[in-house]
């Protein structure tokens, strides 16, 4: 024991030695973190939009002025006609045009429906696409305030999904369990093949082969602290997400934590089995990156719904670990779901993490026979 | 010299169909300097890692300070030390972390470690250079430190897999009186070298090739059996029939 916490304090040297080592445990996952909460959102804040109000009664005031109020739009010029739109949308800075078609309070009241017009500049889809999307939703809570006073409307109502656990249509809500799936993987999967490959470049493996640690101690004082150095990460960016973006987790945090354990020691696995497999650091970062990030990236579902992918992707993504944790990350943060809607994921993550261990651990053997 | 650390009887070890050592036998005595030279790929490198634990015999008997390389391989490691061709030591952390690493492997007690570090520097007149880095030290200095640590918790014998390396002369001659110091302690020094001068300093010399020990004997005896000059001139001969 007491040699194995020697060598575990050996390991903490080099990480805490090494400024590579640190920029990658401690920066980087705050700053994707924040890159991706503020920049990289999807969010519309604050997009112009023109009215051609045709109508001008009490009604359309009150949608207008809920629209602008949002916090998602701000007023622009008003329109006086249809002729004034195409130079609008072409000026760039206005997102979106709202029409209000004459006598639009008493068609709403007298025939229970009156029409909205959004024109979008399709130049910019998904600007478009959200703007739309947002106006509509602003359009059906209007629908359902004037409901509950007792007037019937339909005006145009337009589901999505996306907004369900998401009320305030926060795009940081998608993209904190993403970043805490990629970082994981980058830490625990790279930063453990590199630093056992680089033990066999630089020959002190062979030394400490013949000493006499044995070798499950080797690998797992290898793991130690990158475990406890990835939980510190995890902590980081819950804490991030709760204070700068304001998104508490909504489930349990004990199963969360839990969870991101688990993970976490199946991307360690990855990361021995991965220094099994390949001899020099380079190796190790190639497959790491490109067998790893690349598809953890692309095809967990991470930014791009597996739903809408081609076939072949979703059974390429079905192989990928990342996927279930995103899932359950997912499950246990924003939805607030118990472990009972997320035991099977959690099943397949812990069948992941047997295999790499025990293929690991056969490859190792054999390079000491 | 009748002490006996290593005993080899009919050693065979084999990957699949090739025989990487074809019946070895010999015995190293306590103190010794044992040079075990071959050409490169003649089995050499096979037969220590079997000395030091890492790999089990296919056949054969083989005791190493005592303990069967079949079935105690743990107590053989512990009893042994190495420094291996490609350097040892980490380089990112200092001189005395590094002897704090190895000297905590090897089950040392923190106190003991101190002392023999303390003791270690002074010796090798390093005292100003045990909170450096080793990556801040030349080779030469590196060579002789991870020699030191490899006998820093006494070990019975200590494998060097061609320690001198790329090291210039004046530090190899240097490298060569540790080594001396080190066997007259008692510490058996079982040493593979390609430079043939060294293989002059050591006690018994075993030439290998092609799995098999092809000569075992002081150099003198050697030179004389092979009538040639130097152990360079046995060696090629030994050697060269492979290259056919």
């Amino acid at each position: 024991m007491k040699r194995f916490l020697v060598f575990v304090k050996k390991e903490f040297l080099h990480i805490f030695r090494d400024v590579r080592t640190m920029i990658i445990l401690f920066l980087i996952p705050g700053a994707l973190i924040l890159l991706f909460g503020f920049v990289v959102s999807n969010d519309l804040k604050n997009a112009t939009v023109s009215f051609l109000d045709l109508s001008n009664d009490e009604m359309t005031q009150k949608l207008s002025d809920k629209i602008c109020s949002s916090g998602f739009f701000q007023r622009g010029e008003n329109l006086s006609s249809y002729q004034e739109i195409d130079p609008a949308l072409r000026g760039n800075k206005i997102k979106a045009v709202i029409i209000f078609e004459k006598d639009f309070s008493r068609k709403l009241i007298g025939e229970g429906k009156a029409t909205v017009n959004i024109i979008t500049d399709g130049s910019e889809p998904n600007m478009a696409t959200m703007a739309t999307n947002y106006i509509s939703a602003i359009i059906a809570d209007f629908n359902s305030d004037l409901a509950g006073k007792g007037a019937t409307a339909t005006l145009l109502v337009q589901p999505e999904v996306r907004m369900f656990y998401n009320p305030s249509l926060k795009g940081q809500h998608m993209f904190v369990p993403g970043v805490i799936t990629l970082i994981m993987i980058l830490i625990c999967a790279l930063m453990t093949s590199i630093t056992i490959t680089r033990e066999k470049e630089f020959g002190t493996m062979e030394a400490l082969l013949v000493s006499p640690l044995k070798p499950v101690q080797i690998i797992l004082g290898k793991i130690v602290p990158y475990f406890i150095l990835s939980f510190v990460d995890v902590i980081i960016i819950l804490l991030l997400s709760r204070y700068v973006f304001d998104l508490p987790v909504k489930g349990s945090i004990i199963l969360l934590l839990a969870e991101s354990m688990l993970y976490i020691l199946m991307s360690l696995s990855l990361g021995i089995l991965v220094s099994t497999v390949s001899k020099t650091m380079q190796q190790a970062i190639f497959i790491s990156l490109v067998g790893m990030m690349l598809p953890t990236i692309l095809l967990s579902g991470f930014i791009y719904p597996i739903e809408n992918m081609p076939k072949i992707y979703g059974w390429i993504s079905a192989i990928l670990p990342p996927r279930y944790f995103i899932i359950i990350i997912k499950n246990v943060m924003i939805k607030g779901t118990g472990f009972l809607y997320v035991w099977k994921e959690t099943l397949i993550l812990l069948i992941f993490t047997i295999a790499a261990i025990g293929i690991s651990m056969r490859k190792f053997n054999i390079r000491l026979q | 010299m009748s002490d006996k650390v290593i005993s080899v009887h009919n050693l065979v070890k084999k990957f699949g169909s090739f025989v990487a050592n074809d019946h070895l036998s010999f015995e190293v005595y306590r103190g010794e300097i044992f040079g075990f030279l071959g050409a490169n790929g003649a089995g050499k490198t096979t037969t220590i890692r079997i000395l030091s634990g890492l790999s089990k015999p296919t056949s054969g008997e083989v005791m190493v300070a005592g303990y069967d390389a079949h079935k105690e391989p743990e107590m053989i490691k512990k009893n042994i030390g190495y420094m291996c061709q490609k350097f040892s030591l980490y380089e990112d952390l200092t001189v005395k972390e590094n002897i704090m690493l190895y000297g905590g492997i090897y089950g040392m007690k923190k106190q003991l470690i101190r002392d023999r570090t303390h003791s270690l520097l002074e010796r090798l007149q390093f005292e100003e250079y045990g909170d450096r880095l080793i990556a801040a030290l030349p080779l030469g200095l590196k060579q002789k430190l991870a020699f030191s640590v490899a006998v820093l918790h006494e070990p019975k014998i200590v494998f060097l897999d061609e320690p001198t390396g790329g090291v210039d002369p004046v530090t190899r001659r240097q490298f060569w009186e540790m080594i001396y110091e080190t066997a007259a302690r008692g510490i058996t020094v079982f040493v593979t070298t390609h430079y043939m001068d060294e293989a002059e300093y050591c006690d018994r010399v075993s030439i290998m090739n092609e799995g098999k020990i092809q000569a075992l004997d002081t150099p003198a005896a050697l030179k004389q059996q092979y009538n040639a000059r130097s152990i360079e001139e046995v060696f090629i001969r030994i050697a060269r029939p492979a290259k056919q």
